[in-house]
């Protein structure tokens, strides 16, 4: 019956097979490799962010005044919601590699725990992620966008501190609307296959009219000046700008037009966002899984817990992208 | 099963008794450089707002903290430091070519593009 050879002559030596060069088991190695193949989508995206922000290097939204909201309070605070949601992920990659540590001493209690940490982490950052999306939906001034597709905000110059400084006005602060002449054309009363969507709160006339009637409120339009701000024009420039180009009320941001500037900023910050976002509730998924199978017992009976090793490299590697997003979202 | 962990950083200048103490002294290290990064980002100093290569000075000390951070969260989190030489070079470089090679094309794409926009025949005056 012993017909397979058995021996070849090459055991025990480099390319005899059953050794293991890397000294990794196939699940980490697959998951490093995923790793590596996953940094190439996410940079493979923020460099066709940085491809889209280079091209329109002069006109660019500044993010500090974008996200400038934290929740529960009011005024102008740049970056802290970020550096907040920043750190409860690296808290959360924290407590994942305390899990790991405490899975090599095979202590089922201390892994529980800080599966169950890192889980309130991750769901945490999640929803957080939620309330960023949903302000910047919602948008905060309104603006006008032009035939180019480009955008004018509103502004004045106040004193502050003796110093001449250029806030913003909100287009409802000083627009009388609702002539209400305009009615929202609906399938159900016009040729059956068009349809609108909402229509804007105001018209571009009335935002005239209303520009007109205010001595103190400037246009600001897209161009970054020297000083890296966006460009304020002259009255008489204002005045002509919003009768010429002026097209549409916009307010808020969404895939097509974004109050902020180019609406390739807001349509990457969905892309880019929401696709690390849905990374972090995979994530948050695949942990809640491993926390119950640790509790099960799992792997107490395999006697050794290095899936929650794989499934933390995962969990760390959605950390890690996090940084660079941050960077070149917020920071850059 | 041996889970031998290297338990230093800053090449031996900061050493730790156990494993647990590494990763909270990690935590300490990469919360610091975030902080810094908030701070710059929030009053942005004059004197880094220079162009440096194509760039503001300031936008490569942010490129440079991250990367340190990546190091951190890779080499201690991820154990990356624990992993032989060999998986180690496979993914990092493997990696670090790639990206690398990603951004400089598209960067200088887009750059070409706005000077087009800017110098070149095609205007958009709106």
């Amino acid at each position: 019956m012993n017909t397979t050879v058995a021996t070849t002559g090459t055991e025990g030596k480099t390319w005899g097979g059953g050794s293991q060069p890397l000294k990794a088991s196939y699940g980490k190695m697959m998951m490093w490799f995923f790793i590596v193949s996953d940094a190439l989508t996410f940079s493979a995206f923020l460099a066709a962010y940085g491809f889209s922000r280079f091209k329109f290097i002069d006109s660019w939204p500044i993010a500090d005044e974008v996200f400038t909201h934290v929740p529960f309070f009011h005024g102008n605070y740049p970056m802290i919601y970020v550096a907040f949601m920043t750190f409860i992920l690296i808290m959360s990659s924290v407590t994942m590699v305390l899990a790991v540590d405490a899975g090599h001493h095979m202590k089922q209690k201390a892994v529980t725990w800080y599966m169950f940490l890192t889980v309130i982490g991750g769901l945490i950052f999640v929803g957080s992620q939620a309330w960023e999306w949903n302000t910047f939906i919602k948008g905060e001034y309104g603006a006008v966008q032009t035939k180019g597709g480009n955008i004018l905000q509103f502004g004045e110059y106040v004193d502050v501190d003796g110093e001449q400084k250029f806030k913003r006005v909100a287009v409802a602060d000083f627009v009388k609307g609702g002539h209400g002449e305009r009615t929202q054309h609906q399938s159900k009363n016009g040729i059956w296959y068009v349809s609108e969507g909402t229509l804007p709160e105001y018209t571009v006339e009335e935002v005239y009219n209303g520009l007109a009637a205010h001595e103190n409120v400037l246009v600001r339009n897209q161009i970054l000046n020297e000083e890296g701000e966006k460009t304020v024009l002259s009255r008489e420039e204002s005045l002509k700008q919003i009768k010429d180009n002026g097209t549409l009320v916009v307010h808020g941001a969404n895939l097509k037009v974004n109050e902020y500037g180019s609406p390739l900023f807001a349509d990457f910050f969905f892309f880019i966002t929401g696709f690390h976002g849905f990374h972090v509730f995979s994530g948050v998924v695949i942990n809640i899984i491993i926390f119950f199978n640790v509790i099960l017992g799992t792997y107490e009976k395999r006697k050794n817990y290095e899936m929650v090793e794989k499934v933390g490299l995962y969990w760390h590697f959605v950390d890690l992208v996090w940084v660079f997003v941050f960077t070149f979202f917020y920071l850059v | 099963m041996a889970h031998e962990h290297k338990l230093e950083i800053f090449r031996g200048l900061w050493k730790f008794k156990s494993n647990t103490q590494k990763i909270w002294g990690v935590l300490v290290f990469l919360t610091f450089v975030t902080a810094i990064e908030v701070v710059l980002g929030i009053y942005k100093p004059e004197v880094l707002m220079g162009q440096v290569l194509g760039m503001k000075g300031l936008n490569w000390i942010f490129i440079f903290l991250t990367i340190v951070k990546a190091y951190y969260i890779t080499w201690d989190f991820m154990h990356m430091r624990d992993e032989t030489k060999a998986l180690r070079r496979m993914v990092v470089w493997t990696g670090v070519f790639l990206i690398c090679y990603l951004v400089f094309i598209l960067l200088q794409e887009g750059g070409y593009i706005e000077s087009v926009y800017s110098d070149g025949f095609i205007k958009h005056d709106f």
